[in-house]
């Protein structure tokens, strides 16, 4: 053997291929994640079943797995927007609490309105306050340049810690006997439930339609992709660069806002500091994996949300710490990562003679 | 010449996904020799030469230096050999000085700070007639410092062998002369010197054999002295061709002003003058050609005509509107029809990740009504394209960056023609492309200019402008040096205003 | 005042370690986002070693092998496997937390043995601890601190007055010159994110050894993405680096330090105050026309030799 390993670019991938290597670097993540839960003494097959249990084994709980779809669903589409113009939005989270804070802002003033009215000032206003949130780094960005990727990040700690201040301070409800929590919303400000869950849910099919749509087949979805796909060809082009930046933020904002409502209206029935609960860190794994389709989306993150649910499950039913999914989204993703290589370059051992990439025989 | 070969390749193979660059190719240099490998673009030589370097691996064959047969899997294991390869765009730390630069990678001290360096290569540059500052950082140096610094880069390593890749295509006619004389103190001193180009002239004035490369495959070896240029050119492409371009002279009533530029100034982001006091007209059915260094302004030239680049003062006429400050939005809006080919077709004027048809939407898109994006009619015009262009690809679906260099600037090209425009914006439209295809532009460039159609066309190989174009304009750091007509100046001339020296009189427009 | 400075470096230290290596990583075209994930890493193994052999010694070593570790799954996707580093760092950050809230979870609560914190007593510097006003600030401290001054200065010297230092500032400037040059490019990425892995490793488990010194899940909390910041702050530079960690040690403790001296503003809202510097420090970092303060030129792309 003269040349070891071989690796040369690929051309063309048949579909089926594609799949195959994806499908084998999410089977490798999970028997690899198994490997982990082994180290530390804990039964894989057992955990993984409890998790697959504790998900989707009776109709509540499968009830609470689609509760913590909706967020994720709903931010990932947010995160989507941005990321297909490689505007490193990582400030999902603060535009999650400043959406949920434009929501409280009008439940607790004008909970008097009627349900649908109000319900609907409550999404509009976080639409609009995740939106400003997330327009400031946008500004910079495409007046100046600046690197939104830090920049997204502090407007998250900006935001928690703001909302803190006002639940220690200023709007702590003076009738919770000393405990340092925001008064609850009035019943009109609380989403209805259809079919045992709170209606997010349609909230968040729609939106994923609107997002394929808004993407494929609109002037600005467009735009926004080639802004992503090369700023100089979109200069070229005579697109208005800054506006179309500021465009796709204030979309990708506006929806992470409506998940601070829905979960604030639906699911606290008020304003917390722990509201965005990592769905902003979360949705970045769900949106990649995905792949930025907006279909894709909803299954990845129902099966996030599967994990989650059956995470929490075997904390108190096992006593295993909830965070055992944190290891395991962290540990799919390295894979799935890693398993692009396989799709962009051909991996050989020897001289030509046998194969070792695990998607097997090149076509 | 001495028995061991100091380079000898043995039926090299190399691919790249399904396209054979390297196919079963032998190769041979003696010490002291200077080889030409030549081919047209494409033809699998830069390809040989990474894998004699050590950036690329062959899929099968043998190298051997100096009769020893050598495997390499890095550059640095063909450094260790004695190989040194200046590669067509240097390979170089922009913001490291010269010295930082020729001690990058090197073994021997751990620190840096050593006598001894200064000396040796202060040596190597006197015994090779070489000039660098040391000290100075490489993006404050000209294109001609910068490959004299790749030199003495890889002397110092030791080489003995030195590949040069299209090392003219970037210099001056009196550069390339310097060059050439360092290239023959090389060869006296005993180094093997293979130079990659595809110019005929070049390989005629300075090499001692001749390898041919087409299509991947070694056509043959020739010795210089033995060789005519008719018949490397039948083996370069494989039949006869007349290398001469067509140039219609057209008569002068058909021509028109069609483009006015006056004291156009712009400032580039390091606040120095990319362009300073241009002015000069376009007219109709001409092709207007630029020739300079690198970086003499050309890029600036396109995209402020373009309106993509602000201008600091001046005024562009086109039909006496000025608009120089207008958006290419506002510029279509006024209904002046303008393509631009940009130098770097894959990073601006096209979308690598797209299709053809999201390519050709690209100029269309902005005219349509509403928020929705129709495709439509782009499909079809990308249908017409892909047929009147002769553009190879698997379909219309298929992302433009798949698609061969030639084929590329195809697409590009088509899409610009479509819209019928009145000026034509061309850089480097033939960059990279081979024989065949560069003629091919060139007749639909020919084509253009029939039809009434302004032309700009920023080129870099002299021989082509001179063909080519009715009026060569010079640039140099910024400032036009001269405006010739074609048919009457000299390559040397052009050179010469190049280089910044001012013509006396006689300036046409 | 000194001895609110004396408990900046204090609060700085951590930040410190974790800027320097992330600078490093940078510094050979590795943007590794991971480093909450890697702090927390180092964090939870070096508490863990200390609370359960009460050795000092090996709680920094295994806190280094703990970032380190985390450092070698970004190297292994993003060199070996051309993953993307943005999302590849943001990764770890999310594996790094849950792996230590996880391997932590028995551990909340429990404090560091008394043979690790007197390893972390103050010890003061004779002669240089007596200087007015500097002596007390920065010369009266813990081994790590003065781990950290020996970090910087090593650092500035390595960078560049050395081979290596002048090949891996190659390596991420320009991948394929350095490549051309000579350098195992593999080596170097490998060598300087790991090596990077381990200070930000070491830089948690401060916090949660000495810092804190008790175990708590969110103990890193959010200095790694003011590390990440910090670099650009410092324009890759150790020196400056470190005038950027002790600015900000400063600021951290600001909102607690206020409300000990009863000045009637919210905690919470001075905690804002170091985010909005830093954000300020960004945006007017985008405005940089040296050349030499520009981030390495390769930062953040992936390389292979045989891309044409």
């Amino acid at each position: 053997m003269i040349y070891p390993i071989k690796i040369s670019k690929r051309d063309h991938l048949p579909r089926g291929k594609v799949l195959l290597i994806r499908t084998s670097a999410i089977v490798l993540s999970i028997l690899f994640s198994g490997v982990i839960l082994l180290f530390f003494g804990l039964n894989p097959i057992r955990i993984f079943g409890t998790i697959i249990e504790g998900a989707l084994g009776s109709q509540m709980r499968i009830e609470q797995t689609i509760i913590r779809a909706i967020p994720l669903t709903v931010t990932s589409l947010g995160i989507l927007v941005a990321f297909k113009m490689k505007f490193w939005n990582i400030g999902g989270e603060g535009q999650i609490m400043i959406g949920a804070l434009f929501a409280s802002f009008v439940a607790l003033n004008f909970g008097d309105l009627p349900k649908p009215l109000l319900l609907l000032l409550m999404a509009i206003a976080s639409m609009i306050g995740g939106g400003i949130w997330a327009l400031i780094p946008a500004a910079f960005k495409a007046k100046m340049g600046t690197n939104e990727t830090i920049f997204t990040l502090m407007m998250n700690y900006i935001a928690i810690k703001f909302i803190t201040y006002l639940q220690f301070g200023p709007w702590r409800d003076p009738s919770a006997q000393g405990f340092p929590k925001i008064p609850n919303f009035s019943e009109n400000g609380v989403l209805p439930a259809l079919f045992g869950v709170h209606i997010g849910w349609v909230v968040a099919i729609v939106l994923v339609a609107a997002v394929y749509l808004f993407m494929n087949y609109t002037k600005k979805g467009y735009e926004i992709s080639v802004v992503g796909a090369s700023m100089d060809t979109a200069r070229y082009a005579g697109m208005n660069i800054p506006s179309v930046i500021m465009t796709a933020m204030f979309i990708s904002g506006g929806l992470c806002g409506l998940t601070g409502m829905i979960q604030a209206s639906a699911i606290e029935k008020t304003l917390t500091y722990g509201l965005s609960a990592n769905y902003g860190f979360t949705a970045i794994i769900t949106t990649w994996l995905a792949r930025l389709n907006a279909v894709a989306v909803l299954f990845v993150c129902i099966a996030f949300a599967v994990l989650l649910q059956g995470a929490a499950f075997i904390q108190s039913a096992m006593h295993v710490p909830s965070s055992v999914a944190g290891v395991v989204q962290g540990v799919i993703l390295f894979f799935v990562l890693g398993s692009e290589f396989f799709l962009q370059y051909r991996v050989r051992l020897g001289k030509g003679s046998g194969l070792f990439v695990s998607a097997g025989k090149e076509a | 010449m001495s028995a061991e070969a100091a380079i000898r390749m043995q039926n090299i193979t190399k691919s790249f996904g399904s396209v054979i660059a390297n196919d079963h190719i032998d190769f041979a240099v003696q010490p002291g020799e200077i080889h030409a490998l030549l081919g047209e673009n494409g033809a699998g030589k830069s390809t040989l030469m990474n894998m004699l370097s050590g950036i690329y691996r062959p899929d099968s064959g043998s190298i051997f230096i100096n009769g020893e047969e050598v495997h390499f899997s890095a550059p640095r294991d063909a450094i260790k050999k004695g190989i040194g390869m200046i590669h067509q765009h240097f390979k170089l730390v922009d913001i490291m000085t010269a010295r930082d630069n020729i001690i990058l990678g090197q073994k021997s001290s751990f620190f840096t700070r050593e006598t001894g360096l200064n000396k040796k290569i202060s040596e190597i540059s006197d015994r090779y007639g070489l000039d660098v500052n040391p000290q100075k950082k490489v993006y404050q140096m000209s294109v001609g410092e910068k490959q004299t610094l790749e030199i003495i880069k890889v002397l110092y390593r030791g080489a003995h062998i030195l590949i040069m890749d299209e090392p003219t295509a970037v210099l001056t006619p009196q550069e390339i002369g310097k060059l050439f004389r360092i290239i023959r103190s090389l060869k006296e001193q005993g180094c093997a010197v293979i130079i990659i180009t595809h110019k005929l002239g070049e390989v005629m004035e300075i090499s001692d054999r001749i390898t041919v490369l087409r299509k991947g495959r070694s056509i043959g070896t020739v010795n210089t002295a033995d060789a005519e240029i008719p018949s490397l050119i039948e083996m370069m492409v494989g039949r006869k061709v007349d290398l001469k371009i067509k140039r219609e002279a057209l008569s002068a009533e058909q021509k028109k002003e069609l483009l006015r530029l006056d004291a156009v100034t712009v400032i580039d982001k390091d606040g120095k003058a990319a362009l300073d006091d241009v002015s000069f007209s376009l007219n109709t059915a001409e092709i207007l050609g630029v020739a300079g260094v690198a970086g003499s302004g050309q890029k600036e030239l396109c995209e402020t005509i373009a309106g993509l680049q602000i201008a600091e003062k001046g005024r562009i006429f086109f039909n006496e509107e000025n608009i120089l400050g207008k958006s290419p939005r506002e510029i279509i809006k006024l209904g002046i029809r303008m393509g631009f080919i940009p130098e770097d077709r894959l990073g601006m004027g096209l979308v690598a990740s797209m299709d053809i048809i999201h390519n050709i939407i690209l100029k269309e898109y902005q005219s349509q009504k509403g928020i929705v994006l129709h495709r439509k009619s782009s499909i079809e015009k990308a249908g017409q394209i892909v047929e009147r262009l002769d553009i190879q690809t698997p379909g219309l679906t298929t992302s433009v960056g798949k698609l061969s260099g030639g084929n590329i600037q195809k697409v590009l090209l088509g899409r610009e023609i479509d819209s019928n425009p009145k000026v034509l914006i061309t850089a480097y439209p033939v960059r990279g492309l081979d024989i065949g295809a560069s003629y091919k532009i060139y007749d639909l460039l020919n084509e253009q200019k029939r039809s009434g159609v302004g032309v700009i066309f920023i080129g870099e190989d002299l021989d082509v402008l001179l063909e080519l174009c009715d009026r060569i304009l010079v640039l140099t750091g910024g400032k036009i040096t001269g405006i010739v007509d074609a048919p009457k100046v000299s390559k040397e001339e052009i050179g010469f205003l190049m280089t910044g020296g001012m013509r006396s009189g006689g300036v046409s427009s | 005042m000194t001895s609110f400075l004396a408990a900046a470096i204090i609060a700085a230290t951590p930040l410190l370690f974790a800027t320097l290596g992330e600078l490093i990583a940078e510094k050979s075209g590795s943007l590794n986002l991971g480093v909450e994930g890697m702090m927390l890493m180092g964090a939870v193994i070096g508490f863990s070693a200390a609370y359960h052999t009460g050795n000092p010694v090996l709680a920094l070593l295994g806190a280094f092998a703990a970032g380190a570790l985390g450092a070698l799954i970004f190297a292994v996707v993003t060199v070996t496997l051309q993953g993307n580093q943005v999302v590849t760092g943001l990764t770890l950050t999310i594996f790094g937390t849950g792996f230590s809230s996880f391997v932590g979870d028995k551990m909340i609560g429990q404090s560091v043995p008394k043979t690790v914190q007197s390893f972390f007593a103050k010890i003061d510097i004779p002669l240089l601890g007596d200087i007015p006003v500097i002596g007390p600030i920065f010369f009266r401290q813990d081994v790590f601190v003065y781990l950290g001054y020996l970090m910087v200065i090593l650092f500035s010297i390595y960078l560049f007055k050395t081979r290596p230092g002048l090949n891996v500032r190659a390596v991420g400037e320009n991948t394929a010159a350095a490549d051309a040059s000579g350098i195992n490019i593999t080596f170097y990425k490998y060598a300087h994110i790991i090596f990077g892995g381990g200070l930000c490793g070491l830089g948690g488990a401060y916090l949660a050894i000495v810092y804190v010194p008790m175990w708590q899940a969110d103990v890193v909390n959010g200095r790694g993405w003011i590390a990440v910041a910090l670099v650009i702050f410092a324009a890759w530079n150790p020196t400056k680096a470190f005038l950027g960690s002790f600015l900000f040690g400063a600021l951290s403790i600001l909102g607690m330090r206020m409300q000990s001296v009863n000045i009637n503003i919210s905690q919470y809202l001075l905690d804002i105050v170091q985010y909005v510097v830093m954000i300020v420090i960004v945006i007017i970092s985008t405005h940089k026309n040296r050349k030499e303060d520009l981030p390495p030129g390769n930062l953040s792309e992936s390389y292979f030799r045989e891309d044409r």
